[in-house]
C-alpha cells in the first residue's frame, strides 16, 4: 500500500508545454510508467504533446483547454501544476472548480495572498492541495508526481513526510541505504500558507498497514511541527502510534531572516528550532541532531 | 522586502490613512528647509532605518548623555540642530546588534498631540491561512513583552479572504481598543482601509506602534512599519522602487541578481547548497562540529555554471572565510553539471581556502571524475558527516 498516490493514480499536468512540465512529465513517464494522460494549455486544448526524449520517447499526450474537460475525458484523479507563480493560485482554483482530488502544486513563488484565497476555496471543496514550493510525491515502482529524483527510492515500509525538498532525498536516500526502503514521500513545501500539513500526512501514514515507521522533517517558521506533535500525543492515547524519527533545519539561522523558503523565519521570538524540537521529543519522535543521521535515527526509533 | 517609516505613510496616505505632515531628509541640505516647511511649534525627527527600538537606541559617535534616534523638538532650531547631529551616524538598537546602523535618511515630522497610544498590526497568520489584525490598548511598547506578560491584552481578529472585512469586524477592532465617539467612527474608516493597502500591495506585515487617539478624540497613525512579499513584487513595480539598498548587505544584494538565495552570517566557513532546507541543515551540521557557518545560500535547482561562478565570488569575497564546503545532493540538478560549474569557477576565481566537496544523487559518479580528474585541490567527501568534519578539521586544523 501507500497513500495519496499509487499505480493507477491518473495524472494531468498544469503547465505541461513550458519547459518544466515537459521535462518533468518524461521523468514521469519514464519512472516505472506512472500514468501521466493529458495536459492544460488554455489556447492550445485539441493539440498533443509529444515525448521528444529519454524512454518515452514517441509517446503522445492530448492537450485539453480546460482542466474539467481534461478531466471527463481522461478520467484523472489528480494534477500537477507547473503554472508560474502569477498564474499558479489560479491553475488551482480551475483544478478545485473542476473537482480533482488531488491537486499537487510544485511552482516556487506563489504571493501569499493568493495562497490565503486558495486556501478559503479549499474548505469547502472535495480537493486536496499539496504545495505549493513542493517537490511532490512519490509512490515507490509505482507513481511520481512532481520533480523528485526517482533513483534514490526502494520499495518499503517509510513514509516521508518534509517541508524541504532535498532534506526529502537525504531521507528518502538514507532510508534506502538503512534497507528500509519507503512506502511514499511527500513533501508539503516551503511556503507560509499551503494546502496540506504534517497532520494530514501523519493521519494518512499511521492509517496505512505497510507504513511502519515515518521520518517528519521540519523547519523553522510557524508552529506546525508543534501542533503535529501535540497531535501525536492525542492519537497515542488512543492507540494509534508508529515509531517517527525528526528533524529540524535551521537551528543556526538568525532570527527575522527568511531563509530561502517564504516560511523559514522565525519573527517575534517564535518559530525556532528549539521549541520545535522539545514539542517533537515531548510526542514520543526521535530527532536526529545530525542531517546526515536521518536513517540510522530511524533505526533507533523503531529499536 | 522593508521600506521606510516615510515610505509606508507615504503609502497610507494615499489610501487615505491619517498621518501627521512629514519631509523626508536624504541630505544634510535638505533639513533646514524641510524643518521651515514644518508648522511647528513642535517637531519629530526621526531616523529612518529598517530595524526597530529607534527610539531607546543609542547613537555610537555621541556621548552616552545624548539622546536617542526618535527625538521631539520644541523649536525649530532645535529640530535643525538634532537632525544635523543625527544624520550619518551609526544608530544602535535593539534590533541592529552592537555594530548598528548608519543614519541615511531622517523624517521630519509635525508633533501630535496624544491622549492614548494603541498598537496594530496586520499580517498573515500561518495558524488559520488568513490575514489578522493584532489589536491592543497597550501601545508603545514592545508588543512581544505584551504578549509574553499581558496576553489577554492581545486580541487577533481575523478576516474571511472571500468576504474581506465586515462591519462586524470593524466593530470587534473598535471594542478591543476600547474606543468611542469620534475615534470609534474614525475606526470605521481607518480600519477598512488599512486592511485593503494590506492586501492590494501584498504586504507581509504592517505594523502601527503606536496608533493613537489624539486630544480632538481623532485617531492617527503615528509610527508605520510596512514589509512586502517578495514573491508578490512582480505585479508591483512601483513598491519595487522603494527599496533601499543601502540597508543590505552588499553580498546579499549581489547574490540576488543571480537568483541566488544567500544570507550573510559571522562564522568563517562558506556553504554552497542546492535547496533551502538541506542548506540550512547544513549550517547546522557545521555548528554540530563547533565550528560557524559564514553563510546561507542555495543555489537552487536550476544552477548553472554562471550561477555556481557568481556564488563562488560571492563566498570568496567575504574575508571571513577559511574554508568552503559545496554540498549538492542532486535530484533533477545532476551532480556533473555542479562538478563542471565548480571547476570552472574555481579556476576563474582563484582558490585560497580550503574546499570540501560533496555530491550525491543523481550523475554523482561522472560528477565525482570531473572533480577528481580536475587536478584542483578539492577535499572529496563521502556523505554529509564526513564533508561537515572535514571542512571543520581543515578550518581548525
Amino acid at each position: 500500500m501507500s497513500i495519496l498516490i499509487n499505480k493507477d493514480t491518473k495524472v494531468l499536468v498544469q503547465g505541461l508545454t513550458g519547459k518544466t512540465g515537459t521535462f518533468h512529465t518524461e521523468q514521469a513517464l519514464a519512472y516505472h510508467g506512472t500514468q501521466m494522460v493529458g495536459g492544460i494549455h488554455p489556447k492550445k486544448g485539441g493539440s498533443t504533446w509529444t515525448c521528444s526524449s529519454g524512454s518515452c520517447e514517441g509517446t503522445e499526450l492530448p492537450i485539453f483547454a480546460t482542466v474539467k474537460e481534461g478531466k471527463a475525458a481522461t478520467g484523472a484523479d489528480a494534477s500537477v501544476v507547473y503554472v508560474p507563480p502569477g498564474g499558479a493560485a489560479a491553475a488551482i482554483t480551475e483544478a478545485i472548480d473542476a473537482e480533482i482530488p488531488l491537486i499537487i502544486c510544485i511552482t516556487e513563488g506563489v504571493p501569499v495572498r493568493d495562497m490565503v484565497e486558495v486556501k478559503a476555496r479549499l474548505l469547502d471543496s472535495n480537493s486536496r492541495l499539496v504545495g505549493p514550493n513542493c517537490p511532490g510525491i512519490l509512490t515507490p515502482n509505482a507513481c511520481k508526481i512532481g520533480i523528485m529524483p526517482g533513483g534514490i527510492f526502494m520499495d518499503g515500509t517509510v513514509g516521508v513526510v518534509s517541508r524541504s525538498g532535498t532534506l526529502t532525498y537525504e531521507a528518502v536516500y538514507q532510508t534506502t541505504q538503512a534497507g528500509l526502503g519507503q512506502t511514499t514521500a511527500v513533501g508539503i513545501g516551503g511556503d507560509p500558507v499551503k494546502g496540506t500539513e504534517f497532520i494530514d500526512v501523519l493521519d494518512l501514514f499511521l492509517s496505512d498497514d505497510e507504513t511502519k515507521s515515518i521520518i517528519m522533517i521540519g523547519e523553522i517558521g510557524g508552529s506546525a511541527e508543534e501542533e503535529a506533535s501535540e497531535w501525536l500525543i492525542e492519537q497515542a492515547k488512543q492507540g494509534r502510534k508508529k515509531p517517527v524519527a525528526g528533524f529540524i533545519a535551521g537551528r543556526t539561522a538568525p532570527p527575522g531572516r527568511t531563509m530561502g523558503h517564504a516560511g523559514a523565519v522565525i519573527s517575534g521570538g517564535k518559530g525556532g528550532a528549539e521549541d520545535k524540537i522539545a514539542a517533537m521529543e515531548s510526542a514520543g519522535i526521535v530527532v536526529s541532531p545530525s542531517p546526515a543521521k536521518l536513517g540510522e535515527t530511524l533505526l533507533t526509533a523503531i529499536g | 522586502m522593508n521600506i521606510h517609516e516615510y515610505q509606508a505613510k507615504a503609502l497610507l496616505k494615499k489610501f487615505g490613512a491619517p498621518v501627521s505632515d512629514g519631509v523626508p531628509v536624504l541630505s544634510p541640505s535638505d533639513i533646514d528647509a524641510g524643518v521651515d516647511a514644518l508648522p511647528g511649534p513642535v517637531y519629530v525627527v526621526k531616523s529612518q532605518i529598517h530595524a526597530g527600538g529607534r527610539g531607546k537606541g543609542t547613537f555610537k559617535e555621541l556621548g552616552s548623555d545624548a539622546k536617542g534616534g526618535v527625538r521631539v523638538c520644541f523649536s525649530a532650531d532645535e529640530a535643525k540642530s538634532n537632525a544635523h547631529e543625527m544624520l550619518g551616524k551609526t544608530l544602535v538598537t535593539k534590533q541592529t546588534g552592537p555594530a548598528g546602523k548608519q543614519v541615511n535618511r531622517l523624517y521630519l515630522e509635525d508633533g501630535a498631540d496624544i491622549d492614548q497610544e494603541l498598537y496594530l498590526s496586520l499580517l498573515v497568520d500561518r495558524e488559520t491561512s488568513k490575514v489578522s489584525f493584532v489589536a491592543s490598548t497597550e501601545g508603545g511598547m514592545d508588543i512581544e513583552t505584551v504578549a509574553h506578560d499581558t496576553p489577554e491584552k492581545i486580541h487577533t481578529i481575523a478576516i474571511d479572504p472571500l468576504k474581506g472585512i465586515l462591519d462586524s469586524d470593524v466593530d470587534k477592532l473598535n471594542a478591543a481598543f476600547e474606543l468611542d465617539a469620534q475615534a470609534a467612527e474614525d475606526g470605521k474608516t481607518l480600519f477598512p482601509l488599512l486592511y485593503n493597502a494590506f492586501v492590494d500591495t501584498d504586504m507581509s506585515l504592517l505594523e502601527i506602534n503606536p496608533l493613537v487617539t489624539l486630544k480632538d478624540g481623532h485617531l492617527k497613525v503615528l509610527d508605520a512599519k510596512v514589509s512586502f512579499d517578495g514573491n508578490a513584487l512582480f505585479r508591483h513595480p512601483d513598491i519595487a522602487e522603494l527599496r533601499d539598498e543601502t540597508e543590505e548587505d552588499a553580498k546579499e544584494i549581489e547574490a540576488s541578481k543571480y537568483d541566488l538565495a544567500y544570507i550573510a552570517l559571522d562564522g568563517d566557513i562558506g556553504c554552497m547548497v542546492n535547496g533551502a532546507g538541506l542548506a540550512m541543515a547544513t549550517m547546522d551540521i557545521i555548528k554540530l562540529y563547533g565550528a560557524s557557518p559564514a553563510n546561507f545560500l542555495d543555489v537552487g535547482g536550476g544552477a548553472t555554471t554562471e550561477k555556481v561562478t557568481a556564488a563562488f565570488k560571492i563566498i570568496t569575497s567575504d574575508p571571513n572565510v577559511k574554508g568552503i564546503l559545496v554540498n549538492i545532493f542532486g535530484g533533477i540538478m545532476r551532480c556533473d553539471v555542479i562538478a563542471e560549474g565548480v571547476v570552472t569557477a574555481v579556476k576563474e576565481v582563484g582558490l585560497e581556502v580550503p574546499l570540501v566537496v560533496r555530491l550525491e544523487g543523481t550523475k554523482v559518479e561522472e560528477g565525482k571524475a570531473i572533480i577528481n580528474s580536475s587536478g584542483l585541490n578539492v577535499i572529496a567527501a563521502d556523505d554529509l558527516d564526513d564533508a561537515a568534519q572535514k571542512v571543520v578539521k581543515a578550518v581548525k586544523g
